[in-house]
């Protein structure tokens, strides 16, 4: 499926460049239904490979790339159920989203994410899987996870951790502070800043010069510098199923679904 | 180095101008969510464009609970 229009995101390949968009109200929080459009994404993806070079991923939204894992569903669905089967059903989700997002991570493409406004949480986590991040001046990135008392559970940690040094991991991790576009920049988490509403155009430059090159030298390139942490993914999937079911992430989650304040996206 | 004065006006400015609301308006005790009527995703849009403008860093905790042009200016102005 060269094109494909979801509920939550829509796909096209022209000119050898895959462009993915997210396009779900009002954030692009990634629950269930992004979760399905994200697989059968997956479920194409060796068909694109074969005809095409590089892979743009973006946001429609206005307020940003994604405000990260949709917690009202978590939630929600965690009232519904027992701490045990809430702790197996959050450990089932996240089985699935890393199997995309490690598929992402893997594609023998030459992947962008074109970021602006907010990347936080899963979203940061969905854009770690691109080889190049292209960050629109007013982009912000964070993990505000321990916050609700939990760890980023989208392959966040291993992933940033591959990519730059552990001091700023820990930084953004241990404070849950979030960081702008410069700031990202300058940790070597961004490769390039654009003016502001112009990361998409600048990611659409990119890919086309990564379009010159032999594909399969390309692909042998990124294979060889950007190993998957499988080790890492299996144990954060352990360690973040082992702390849901604790009643004081219940309650950071209560909080921050019932909360009205002038914060809602910082827990 | 800025005086607080300063810092403060071109908070005011760059508010104005963002948010399309009159300059002369805006005071620095001000309440911002109230006035400019803005909500937590525009909140943090105004702090990013202003650590753009003054090249600082503003961690959250530290403007987390600040709601006032005024305080604002002495969090930035501790930074410049």
């Amino acid at each position: 499926m060269d094109d494909y229009n979801g509920k939550t995101l829509s796909w096209r390949l022209a000119d050898g460049i895959v462009e993915l968009v997210l396009d779900r109200p009002p954030a692009n929080e990634i629950g269930l239904a992004m979760l399905e459009d994200l697989e059968l994404f997956v479920s194409s993806l060796s068909a694109l490979e074969s005809k095409a070079s590089a892979f743009i991923l973006y946001s429609k939204q206005k307020a940003g790339f994604s405000a990260g894992a949709d917690l009202r569903e978590l939630y929600e669905q965690a009232q519904r159920m027992d701490a045990s089967s809430a702790g197996k059903g959050v450990r089932e989700f996240l089985e699935r989203i890393h199997a995309v997002l490690n598929r992402l991570d893997t594609s023998p493409l030459t992947t962008i994410a074109a970021v602006h406004g907010v990347c936080f949480g899963g979203g940061f986590e969905l854009a770690l899987t691109c080889d190049l991040i292209i960050a629109d001046k007013m982009a912000r990135f964070c993990f505000p996870e321990l916050r609700l008392g939990l760890i980023p559970g989208f392959g966040g940690i291993p992933r940033l951790k591959r990519d730059i040094g552990n001091a700023v991991v820990r930084d953004l991790l241990l404070t849950g502070r979030s960081i702008n576009a410069t700031k990202a920049l300058s940790a070597g988490l961004v490769s390039q800043v654009a003016a502001e509403g112009e990361a998409l155009r600048v990611a659409r430059s990119t890919a086309v010069q990564t379009t010159k090159f032999d594909r399969a030298t390309a692909a042998a390139a990124k294979r060889f510098i950007k190993p998957l942490p499988a080790e890492e993914l299996r144990r954060e999937i352990d360690i973040f199923s082992d702390l849901f079911t604790r009643p004081a992430v219940m309650e950071g989650l209560r909080r921050f679904v019932e909360n009205a304040g002038p914060h809602p996206y910082l827990p | 180095m800025k005086t607080i004065e300063q810092t403060t006006d071109e908070i005011l400015n760059l508010a104005a101008t963002h948010f399309k609301y009159p300059r002369a308006d805006l005071q620095p005790a001000d309440d911002f969510y109230k006035k400019l009527g803005i909500d937590s995703l525009q909140a943090l849009e105004l702090l990013t464009r202003l650590e753009n403008h003054f090249g600082v860093e503003l961690p959250d905790y530290e403007v987390q609970g600040v709601s006032d042009f005024h305080t604002l200016a002495t969090r930035i102005q501790a930074r410049l």
